[in-house]
């Protein structure tokens, strides 16, 4: 991209977009040229490096074929994410309210708190999760302790998998959703409330409107993220679910069948990108990221 | 002033935020638990506690060479981050120019994407220019997904900044550096220096971009992950747990230059 636009008759630069380039040239050569490289290796042929060089639709097919049981791994990543996205807005939601509202000053070291496990990698927080639940760990331990039998086997299953991926993924729905609902004016809200309104109403009619482009920014970045998640499968679900992201490293790594992978990855890199562009096109990022 | 509904509510959104809160450092406190723990395997409740692997942690060889390659290339992507993101943040918030709704849309993609995925994507770019993966693969790689963010963070000053200060500079015939160094850069200094400790916290705690992009180098993730789903020792949650203090202790130095220097300015 920036190739074209720096190739192109001289095209006027304007401040804007010298500014732009060096972010523009990199996003070209980091992120959109690795997509393009994925969806050549999709249509190479299966279990091959001829990227560039075939063109089949053998890996398509391949995964459409009735034998095949990846759509499941599609459908458990849809499902979970989706899932994922309902728990934590209504999880969040109180806590994005309160950011705003009943925290006063004390909501800068709350968000502090809420920011710092991003710093932490998600491995290393869902193994302490493994640590709580495992047997003889702390959850266990302690019940054995109080003299209880013995705390519930709730590792290596697919409820674990999608608790840890609203662990990982609660800070990308909560400030997305704090920003919105600071874009609820509050003499809006007491208007209301003159009028006679009651506290449903106002939620219904004038808070959840007006917050909703900061909802719909967390919603779907935590549907995107979770929707390609793979530690949490791996280290709390014990497998026992197969994420489609799992299907798609299994087939870079162990079977070796890049264009397999690569076709896979394009399916979900087409579901989430739709889903992101759609969404995107109606949000004004001016105002949620608050412009005078 | 409030209502006894109201009151009761406030009181249950503090209950709610408090137990999140708990919830999300427990897990924390179990791996600094099992890290200070005797004894090869964890149990609770803990019997003994002793600081046995966290020297054991401290001295091993292999561990230096993870720090260094963690801290190398999360010095490397803060400074090339906060360069890119400075200009991409001006284009973002502060010109008005004609491609800039669509750059901010493309500009939000990387974060809106899956990171096991954009690091596969990645290693096959590489291996498609023929470049095979070390820890510099793994810097441009942790940009794309880290560029974006710092330039949000630091657009979100821009906006709360007046065009209008820079061009009363020039009126007055300031040059386009000295109306940087003097004008620009002091009003969005502080989202410049948040974007540089996201830069680096995001870069040092990253896993998924780093197992892909970064080869046979390790970073300190990187080998969290191999020694959890292979070969556990006490080890794991004796360095999660370095590391986590580590970036903690950075966060907060950061925070308190940042008051000091607000405070020196006044």
């Amino acid at each position: 991209m920036a190739e074209t636009l720096l190739s192109a008759p001289a095209p006027k630069l304007t401040p804007g977009l010298r500014a732009a380039l060096p972010v523009l040239a990199l996003l070209a050569a980091g992120f959109l040229a690795p997509l393009l490289t994925v969806a050549a290796y999709a249509f190479a042929t299966p279990k091959s490096f001829d990227v560039f060089r075939s063109f089949t639709l053998e890996n398509f097919a391949a995964i459409f074929d009735t034998n095949n049981t990846v759509w499941m791994s599609f459908a458990w990543a849809l499902a979970l994410a989706f899932a994922c996205v309902v728990i934590l807005l209504i999880v969040c939601y109180p806590i994005a309210y309160g950011l705003n509202r009943v925290f006063g000053r004390w909501s800068g070291l709350v968000s502090v708190l809420f920011v710092f496990p991003l710093f932490v990698s998600e491995n290393v927080r869902l193994y302490g999760w493994v640590l709580f639940f495992i047997k003889n760990g702390v959850l266990d331990g302690a019940l054995k302790w109080f003299g209880f039998p013995g705390g519930p086997e709730l590792l290596y299953t697919p409820g674990i998998t999608l608790f840890g991926m609203v662990y990982v993924y609660l800070p990308f729905m909560l400030f997305p959703m704090t920003l919105g609902i600071a874009m609820i004016p509050r003499d809006l809200v007491d208007a209301a409330r003159d009028l006679g309104a009651n506290r449903l109403m106002i939620w219904r009619a004038v808070e959840l409107p007006l917050a909703m482009p900061g909802i719909l920014i967390g919603a779907l970045l935590t549907f995107v993220l979770s929707a390609g998640a793979v530690a949490e499968s791996k280290i709390l679900g014990g497998q026992s679910v197969i994420t489609i992201t799992q299907d798609i490293e299994a087939a870079f790594t162990y079977a070796q069948n890049w264009p397999l992978g690569s076709a896979l990855a394009l399916i979900l890199v087409l579901i989430v990108s739709g889903l992101a562009l759609a969404a995107m096109a109606r949000l004004d990022l001016d105002k949620i990221l608050g412009k005078r | 002033m409030h209502t006894l509904g109201e009151t009761r509510s406030r009181f249950l959104i503090r209950a709610w935020t408090a137990f999140v809160v708990l919830a999300i450092y427990l897990p924390i406190a179990c791996g600094a638990l099992a890290g200070l723990s005797k004894g090869r395997y964890f149990a609770f409740p803990v019997r003994v506690l002793s600081g046995e692997w966290w020297g054991k942690t401290w001295d091993s060889f292999e561990i230096h060479v993870l720090v260094q390659n963690s801290l190398l290339i999360a010095l490397l992507v803060t400074v090339l981050s906060v360069l890119f993101a400075f200009f991409g943040a001006l284009a973002f918030a502060r010109y008005p120019w004609k491609g800039r709704r669509a750059f901010q849309r493309l500009l939000l993609l990387p974060i809106f994407f899956p990171q096991p995925v954009l690091g596969l994507a990645l290693l096959l770019w590489f291996n498609a220019l023929g470049i095979s993966p070390t820890w510099k693969t793994a810097v441009v790689a942790h940009l794309v997904w880290i560029v974006p963010v710092v330039t949000l963070v630091i657009a979100i000053q821009v906006f709360s900044f007046d065009p209008v200060l820079e061009e009363a500079a020039s009126d007055l015939g300031a040059s386009r550096l000295f109306t940087l160094r003097t004008v620009t850069l002091p009003i969005l200094w502080p989202g410049i220096w948040s974007g540089a400790l996201f830069a680096f916290l995001l870069s040092w705690g990253n896993f998924p971009l780093s197992l892909y992009t970064a080869g046979a180098d390790s970073t300190v993730p990187k080998w969290l992950y191999s020694k959890m789903v292979a070969g556990y020792t006490p080890m794991v949650p004796a360095l999660g747990t370095m590391s986590t203090l580590a970036a903690a202790a950075l966060l907060l130095a950061g925070g308190l230059i940042r008051i000091l220097v607000r405070r020196r300015m006044r």
